[in-house]
């Protein structure tokens, strides 16, 4: 008597497939760049203060906004700080908070859209509710509301930025959790009458990590964008640090007397970093659409 | 060479050398060695591995295979329209003799405009949604260059030529307006606009319900015959096909295994996997009494895979050597038939893979019933209105019986089941007890013993099973919160149940994205039976799976009833699959029980003029000649259901003011028959006695 | 259709109430002391109480609320702390800026994302897409400011072609004005287009692989004339809400653009309230930025329930 070992799809079917995906990943254009890109970064925020030729925050009267040169690559600020090293060390603040804030908007918004998508009914609609009020108001605005309610600082930063980006994160978990509400293993599990934790933790929050995944990469781009901005407005990182928001916010008076350097470079670092993280997001999606 | 006028077409006889023996001259289409590739991922992978056939004037062929055998790719190559990684690696396609690869894009534009429609399933998806009905209709004919208010006016004859009653009512609305009849008539008006030589249908009445598919089949053959149109329809329902087709042709794994007159081929195949195929429909009149229903072991290769010998040759009972090392040529055999298999005249005598007892059934027609309902009701909001789902159901189930629940669309039987199984409460009122306990309306109320008592398995095997749980998880969990087991019993139970549903220990550490259909629903029934269940509701297991692989699960449902006594409630559409498999019948119309008694006796008659026209609409494969019964109309809208007996706008035994006023009641009319009709079951009888020999032509209508 | 409308409307006024609520907690709750915040901590307690009274801050928050969202209903917003003027005034005045510039980059970057978005999706997968898709989106998430320092460099500084501010001289004409707003419109196009070119291209591509797109085909119409007809007016369906989405955006998130800029519009206002800690015209003003938001996309429904059938006429007979 034949068992089922005969209809077997072939075993290493999924294996396979990763093998696949992870081969074309390496072969392809986006993904490489972006990596590179943030690659450098990282370095930069990890160990770029032992590499830098001056020292970034010390300030030099005597070679004030100097062009740039030999001596000082990218020039030098309006307190004689060479830009270079500034650009260079800058990584640090917004690869810390960036991050971190992510990370916190995608664990807290998972959560609300996990209970907000599985229970329905009253509890799904004042939490959209909520949510809508939160997205009803650029980020922007609810960034620097909620940085002069709370006092900028490091912490503050991370935590609002989180905050803000929570509803987005929601919405898009919600979404994805009220189709796999209606697949069948989600009934399947009610027939075994499991309690309401297991089934959003335990069945359907490994299924909704996919787009969980894909929200986290394009959120992280716009957390590092949210970061340089808010630092910026003077909301953000506080000075002494060389963060290259604060740089801009301090220097880019100097744009219409024709003093590009100590803007562009820090605005260059910034939109390479989005770019390369852009990049890597693209990348994958593509690779794992496919 | 191609023209858009019919004139032209009729004119035109090719006469194009014999590529092979046996081709039909004058044919419409001509597929010639035909080799398609799928680009995946970066490599070319095999879809269809050389496929010839050819449909002659005003000829019917039928394209037959299951999932993956590239039958719906060679229809849209038909027309040219294939997927941008699609790679035609050789073999032309001859449409009235000119060959559709080579031509160019005006060429192909007027092909499809005049000579070939497609028509597929699904006809609610190909409307547009944004664009009125008649809009639509008339685009057809602005193609060849008629101004609006011709186009509109053609339009509208044709929708009277598709039997729609309000044809300017329909013209003015929206696609989602209109029911699946409906939309598929619409869709058939627009393929049939400018008389096309070639109609091609791609399951065109999968998800219609029976009665209305009935009418969509029957309007197509009138129509075929009036505008004398060859039809080409890929199908994987063997019966459908017979129903159709003169010609029909065996598709498996991209190559054609065997072809001739439906008839020949169907009644006497020379290709083991049609024998396989033909052995796992359940035939008419067969129940799980007669025996288990034969299957095909293994599954179709994969798309890409490279095959030296036969395709067929790793799953074929009456493999040899030269069969893997050589691939067969196309064997000639007589009345016009061809064979791919070296074995052709030994086809029939293919072993057979299921062997086994007869399964007695162990239904106890006496004693308490499992399952008691009384006077159960549902009703629904939908938009403000109250729309009843379930009108005052009361039903046993009897410990050890398969009860079928049958009914189409809108006949409340999902519902019944969900209100069984606590997902869904009841309105006030019902009664459901099991083995004489109270069956509280809500799952969370219910107590770990009935929980454990009540289970399910699901239509969409793919969507039953979590995807990212492993097989031993999903078995597993349900043993630890039924049953409450850990550890090495879990273990070792988890083995034993595997065994029971005959799935390989192998495959306990897979995903079920790794697992065929089939396997997944093993896994499924496993998890269902974890609990050692009293009662299992099976809303339509099989639905979603080929033939052969519904046969083996089928055969898996009615062992596992006989080694544990199970009950089951099992809901279909499918009459040949309920017939095999139910000891009892329950027929389910709008809400209300329209018929219940023994499988036997409700098939056989007499019975409810509706069950009458469901039995009448099954597209079946041989068996006892029946008269057609044709119902008129389409189901009416649950939320404004008709008075009287809710059946009486449809029935084809309608009497008269009485069926409009009362509703008849649920009257046990032989004992253990219950039918709700005004009809005395003595009149039914007399009416019902199968008519002699018909003096019709098979096909038309017999009122 | 009518239902659906008014639940919209309804949801949307409860939206603003929990906005309020949000906005008067941040403004009010977190700072904790009004008037201690805003003399900073050295100030002297009784002038701190003084001001607390003065500002009505010493009252049960409940009744603050209630006073204040009463004021707003009515269009009583309060008076600014910084400018001593009342808030409703000077939102009117930066509201007609914002509106302008507003009104250059919807009119320039609308038609240019759902262009972008048809060609990529009509080329899917190949160079131009992957192009537009990936250059659109680079763009869009790099920080506005970066955009505008850049576009400033180019345009102004080397190239001097165009003005580095966006505020025309008093009393000019509509040419003159725009030529002002060019730069800052530009700035705004490289943001916004990559986000509406998304959108877009994902609505074409499910219009282009629905089955009702083959069956068009397969009547034998030309390629132009599906897409015309057939793909575009359920493919821009998605697009109508997005579009609507960033009106929000457009006019009250200009913070940083008209801040370099040198523009006095609502973002420009709302950052001096936000530095300056004047939050009676914080309030009021995040409270205008919320309300236009939920205006747009209310209308984006009302347009979207016109154009989609389904909604319009309900379902099957």
């Amino acid at each position: 008597m034949a068992t089922a070992i005969d209809e077997l799809v072939a075993l290493p079917a999924r294996q396979v497939a990763r093998r696949e995906r992870l081969r074309l990943l390496w072969r392809s254009p986006t993904f490489l760049v972006g990596l590179v890109v943030v690659a450098f970064w990282v370095l930069c925020a990890l160990v770029g203060r032992l590499l830098v030729p001056h020292d970034p925050y010390l300030p030099d009267l005597l070679s004030r906004l100097k062009p740039p040169s030999a001596a000082h690559w990218f020039g030098t600020d309006d307190i004689g700080r060479d830009v270079f090293s500034r650009v260079i060390v800058g990584a640090r603040g917004i690869l810390t908070v960036a991050p971190l804030a992510t990370l916190l908007g995608t664990v807290a918004g998972t959560s609300i859209g996990l209970v907000a998508g599985y229970f329905r009914g009253i509890v799904d609609e004042v939490l959209m509710r909520v949510v809508d009020a939160f997205l009803a108001v650029p980020v922007v605005i609810t960034g620097m509301l909620g940085l002069v309610a709370l006092g900028p600082s490091t912490a503050t930063l991370i935590l609002v930025i989180g905050f803000v980006f929570t509803p987005l994160i929601a919405r898009t978990v919600r979404a994805a959790v009220l189709a796999e509400r209606e697949m069948e293993y989600v009934q399947a599990g009610r027939l075994r009458k499991e309690n309401a934790l297991y089934m959003m933790f335990v069945e359907i929050l490994p299924n909704v990590l996919g787009p969980v995944l894909v929200e986290f990469t394009v959120r992280l781009g716009y957390a590092i964008f949210a970061t340089a901005t808010l630092s910026f407005l003077g909301f953000g990182i506080q000075p002494p640090a060389a963060d290259w928001g604060l740089n801009l916010h301090d220097q880019y008076i100097y744009l219409t007397g024709g003093l590009w350097w100590p803007v562009l470079f820090p605005a260059l670092a910034i939109a390479t970093l989005v770019v390369g993280v852009n990049l890597l997001a693209d990348g994958l999606a593509q690779v794992y659409e496919r | 060479m191609m023209d858009s006028s019919k004139a032209s077409n009729a004119g035109i006889a090719r006469s194009v050398p014999p590529a092979s023996v046996g081709e039909v001259r004058d044919s419409v289409l001509e597929v010639d060695d035909f080799r398609l590739a799928f680009q995946v991922r970066g490599r070319d992978r095999n879809a269809i591995r050389g496929v010839s056939f050819s449909v002659g004037r005003n000829d019917s062929y039928g394209l037959v295979g299951e999932s993956g055998c590239g039958k719906s790719t060679v229809a849209l190559a038909i027309v040219k329209y294939l997927p941008r990684n699609a790679h035609i690696q050789s073999g032309a396609i001859r449409v009235n003799g000119a060959d559709v690869f080579q031509m160019g894009n005006a060429e192909l534009r007027r092909l499809r405009a005049t000579t070939v429609s497609m028509v597929y399933q699904n006809p609610g998806a190909a409307l547009n949604p944004a664009i009125r009905v008649g809009d639509q209709v008339a685009e057809t004919f602005r193609v060849s260059g008629s101004h609006r208010a011709e186009a509109l006016a053609r339009a509208r004859a044709m929708l009277v030529k598709v039997q729609i009653a309000d044809p300017d009512g329909v013209m003015r609305r929206y696609p989602h307006q209109l029911s699946g009849g409906m939309q598929q008539r619409v869709v058939i008006a627009m393929a049939l606009a400018h008389n096309p030589a070639l109609l091609i249908l791609d399951e065109p009445t999968t998800g219609l319900d029976a009665t209305v598919e009935a009418e969509v089949l029957d309007l197509i053959v009138a129509l075929r015959k009036e505008f004398g149109i060859s039809i080409l329809l890929i199908s994987h329902n063997l019966g459908l096909v017979a129903r159709m087709c003169r010609r029909i042709g065996v598709l498996y794994a991209g190559r054609l295994v065997e072809e001739g007159s439906s008839d020949a081929v169907l009644s006497d195949p020379r290709h083991p996997y049609t024998v396989g195929l033909l052995r796992a429909v359940p035939r008419w009149g067969t129940s799980k009494s007669h025996g288990l229903l034969d299957t095909i072991p293994g599954l179709p290769p994969a798309i890409g895979a490279n095959i030296p010998g036969c395709v067929f040759a790793d799953r074929c009972g009456l493999v040899q050597d030269i069969c893997q090392q050589q691939e067969p040529q196309l064997f000639e055999l007589d009345g016009g038939r061809t064979s791919r298999c070296f074995f052709h005249e030994k086809a029939h005598l293919l072993p057979t893979v299921e062997a086994g007892p007869k399964i007695a059934s162990r239904a106890m027609a006496v004693g308490a019933p499992l399952v008691r309902v009384e006077h159960l009701s549902k009703t629904f909001r939908q938009d403000g209105h109250p729309v009843k789902g379930v009108v005052d159901v009361s039903l046993s189930i009897r410990p050890g019986e398969a009860l079928g629940l049958v009914g189409e669309s809108g006949s409340g039987k999902t519902t019944l089941a969900r209100v069984l199984l606590g997902l869904t409460p009841p309105d006030a009122g019902a009664t459901i007890d099991i083995e004489g306990k109270a069956l509280r309306p809500q799952i969370s109320d219910r107590p770990d013993d009935q929980i454990r008592a009540l289970q399910m398995v699901f239509q969409n095997p793919g969507g039953s099973l979590n995807r990212r749980h492993s097989v031993r998880r999903i078995i597993g969990r349900a043993l630890t919160r039924l049953i409450g087991l850990a550890g090495r019993a879990r273990e070792q139970r988890i083995l034993e149940l595997a065994q029971s549903v005959r799935l390989d220990r192998a495959l306990l550490d897979l995903w079920p994205v790794q697992l065929s259909g089939g396997l997944k629903q093993r896994v499924a029934i496993a998890r269902a039976f974890a609990g050692e269940p009293r009662l299992v509701i099976a809303d339509e297991p099989t639905s979603a799976l080929d033939v052969s692989v519904q046969a083996a699960i089928l055969n898996l449902l009615v062992k596992l009833q006989a080694d544990k006594g199970v009950t089951y409630l099992f809901i279909s559409h499918d009459l040949g699959v309920v017939r095999y498999l139910s000891d009892r019948i329950a027929v389910l119309y709008l809400g209300r029980l329209m018929e219940v008694g023994d499988a036997e006796t409700v098939f056989q008659g007499p019975h409810h003029p509706y069950t009458e026209a469901l039995l009448s609409a099954a597209p079946i494969l041989k068996g006892e000649a029946r008269e057609r019964i044709r119902l008129h109309g389409e189901i009416p809208n649950a939320s404004a259901p008709p008075s009287g007996c809710v059946f009486h706008t449809r029935c084809p035994r309608f009497i008269g003011d009485i069926c409009v006023k009362e509703e008849p009641p649920l009257a046990e009319q032989e004992p253990g028959h219950f039918i709700r009709c005004h009809h005395p079951i003595e009149e039914l009888r007399r009416m019902q006695r199968p008519a002699p020999a018909p003096a019709t032509v098979p096909g038309e209508p017999s009122r | 259709m009518g239902r659906f409308l008014l639940r919209r409307f309804g949801l949307a006024l409860v939206t603003l109430w929990l906005l309020s609520i949000i906005v008067f907690v941040a403004a009010h709750v977190f700072p904790g002391d009004v008037g201690r915040r805003i003399l900073g901590p050295f100030a002297d307690p009784a002038a701190v109480a003084s001001l607390n009274h003065q500002l009505g801050t010493d009252q049960p928050i409940l009744s603050q609320y209630w006073s204040w969202l009463s004021g707003a209903v009515t269009g009583h917003l309060g008076t600014s702390l910084n400018y001593r003027d009342s808030v409703a005034s000077l939102l009117g005045r930066a509201i007609g800026n914002s509106a302008k510039l507003g009104v250059v980059a919807f009119v320039l970057v609308v038609p240019l994302g759902i262009l972008g978005g048809i060609v990529a999706a009509l080329n899917r997968d190949r160079f131009l897409d992957r192009f537009i898709t990936v250059a659109g989106l680079s763009a869009a998430v790099i920080p506005e400011f970066v955009w505008a320092i850049v576009v400033i460099i180019l345009f102004g500084v080397v190239l001097r072609v165009l003005p580095v501010t966006a505020q025309a001289p008093e009393g000019s004409g509509v040419l003159t004005q725009l030529e002002y707003l060019i730069l800052p419109a530009i700035a705004l196009v490289l943001v916004l287009f990559g986000y509406i070119a998304r959108i877009t291209r994902a609505g074409m591509i499910e219009a282009l692989d629905a089955d009702y797109t083959r069956t068009a085909v397969l009547k034998g119409l030309s390629w132009a004339t599906v897409i015309r007809r057939h793909v575009l007016r359920n493919a821009l369906l998605p697009t109508v809400a997005v579009v609507a989405s960033q009106t929000g955006y457009l006019i009250g998130g200009l913070v940083v653009i008209e801040l370099i800029f040198n523009y006095p519009g609502i973002g420009y206002l709302l950052f001096t309230a936000a530095q300056k800690k004047d939050f009676p015209l914080l309030q009021g003003g995040v409270m205008f930025v919320g309300l236009v938001y939920l205006t747009a996309t209310l209308l984006a429904d009302i347009a979207y329930s016109l154009l989609n059938p389904r909604i319009r006429y309900g379902s099957a007979e």
